[in-house]
């Protein structure tokens, strides 16, 4: 399982934390995944993952600092931002005032929710297709994901999945080559599976 | 909606998950990426897994069977027992654990709590408080993994969970000990205290019996999830009917 196979999938290594439990899910589902922080790999790479915990700030140094933020800016092939990796792929998020990648137009914002509930927003959660696309073929509504982040993306017109935690923010997206997931599909059980082999498919 | 989250415990000692948290004559009850996966198909939301001797033999978590739990598990998973310092909790999160829970070594340096939020996250920082009734009030104790070396730590229960959320804690899994073992009941009195003074995810540890103590932790203690080990260990509680229960009655649960 090595070489540079049409089915090759590079995970972007950031430098954040937990990027082995997204590697190890592809693995689980036979594909060709390598670790890389390398810019002309990441570049050449047939599909790419963009994983990502901790702060949206502190990633985009990462990316600026190994050269990766035009790589991606132009990658051309399927792209699956995961979790904070989402965030990252729209224009800007509150998370330490930053500029991201502007992949898909709108602004990360802190979690609003009402009296009562706590945040971090962490577990399962149900979700709640607005658009079919085949990334999320086969996910039905209601099905669960697994969820744990403190700022969110805004429901638009790329959204295809919602989700809702006292409001309704961007589960799932996509902007031509580019797909995001705010859950961690690698620990979202079944549901989660059945997203990451639809993005294999691609 | 947000699922109510059922969370089994397993004690694990050198890759094995062992019966209890008793030093001497414990039980090997089986490997612990086994056990995991039984546990994910069986319907838990989560898993902790606590190595059990770590924090009071001075080491850290061995981040081999992380590893291997990682590579096999689909479900979020947090691990427990000897995390000293923000490298050795990246180490783990870097192995695939999704969290790291610190007990001990955050109340000899609440620093540590600072620094792994600054480093990893906040999402990833659970902090472990054994909490135990005395004269009225709740009082954390540390080393509770070894009944030789288990002891007050000196602080307000109330008080600790408080700062722990402001260093930067994500969530908070409160274990009360005057019910651990005893299976008549999660502290709901202590619980409810706990939750209406923080706005982190609380996990409710310590009590689990029967069915109707986690519906009474979630619908009087709002808490977002109830860790338990021996009822789920010796059977007496089988999760797919315990969820069926819980959904039964109205709470929010993933089946």
């Amino acid at each position: 399982m090595t070489g540079n196979s049409a089915n090759k999938i590079v995970v972007v290594e950031l430098g954040c934390a937990n990027t082995a439990s997204v590697l190890f899910a592809l693995e689980r589902l036979g594909a060709d995944a390598v670790l890389s922080s390398d810019a002309a790999e990441i570049a050449a790479a047939p599909k790419l993952v963009l994983p990502g915990v901790g702060a949206a700030g502190f990633a985009m140094s990462q990316a600026r600092a190994l050269g990766l933020v035009e790589v991606l800016r132009g990658f051309e092939r399927p792209l699956l931002g995961v979790c904070l990796g989402q965030q990252l792929l729209f224009e800007t998020s509150d998370e330490g005032d930053v500029e991201c990648l502007g992949l898909i137009p709108g602004k990360v914002t802190k979690m609003v929710v009402p009296d009562g509930y706590v945040v971090p927003h962490m577990g399962w959660n149900t979700l709640e297709p607005l658009k079919s696309d085949p990334l999320n073929d086969g996910v039905t509504e209601g099905d669960y994901a697994y969820f744990v982040h403190s700022f969110v993306c805004p429901v638009n017109d790329y959204t295809l999945t919602q989700s809702t935690y006292g409001a309704p923010f961007a589960a799932m997206v996509r902007k031509g080559n580019v797909w995001g997931c705010q859950f961690h599909p690698e620990r979202s059980s079944a549901t989660g599976s059945k997203i990451l082999e639809n993005f294999l498919k691609l | 909606m947000l699922a109510r989250r059922i969370i089994p415990c397993l004690d694990v000692k050198d890759g094995k998950v062992v019966k209890g948290v008793q030093f001497i004559g414990h039980e090997v009850l089986g490997d612990a990426v086994d056990m995991a996966l039984r546990y994910r198909d069986e319907g838990a939301d989560e898993l902790v897994l606590y190595d059990i001797t770590a924090s009071a033999e001075g080491r850290t978590v061995d981040y081999n069977w992380v590893r291997d739990i990682a590579r096999a598990l689909d479900i979020p998973f947090c691990v427990a027992g000897g995390i000293r310092s923000a490298e050795q909790a990246v180490k783990c999160l870097n192995n695939g654990a999704d969290k790291v829970s610190i007990n001990s070594p955050a109340l000899e340096r609440p620093d540590l709590i600072n620094e792994l939020a600054e480093m990893a996250g906040s999402q990833c920082v659970v902090v472990g408080v054994d909490s135990r009734e005395l004269d009225g009030d709740y009082y954390v104790h540390q080393y509770s993994g070894d009944p030789d070396k288990i002891r007050a730590a000196g602080r307000r229960t109330l008080d600790w969970v408080v700062e722990a959320q402001t260093r930067g804690a994500g969530e908070i899994v409160l274990n009360c000990m005057n019910q651990d073992g005893v299976r008549k009941g999660y502290d709901l009195k202590q619980l409810r205290l706990v939750r209406d003074l923080i706005d982190i995810p609380l996990v409710a540890s310590g009590g689990a019996g029967a069915v109707e103590h986690f519906t009474d932790v979630f619908d009087q203690c709002d808490v977002s999830g109830a860790l338990a080990a021996s009822v789920f260990h010796k059977k007496i509680i089988h999760i797919p009917d315990l969820k069926r229960d819980l959904q039964a009655a109205g709470i929010a649960v993933r089946i």
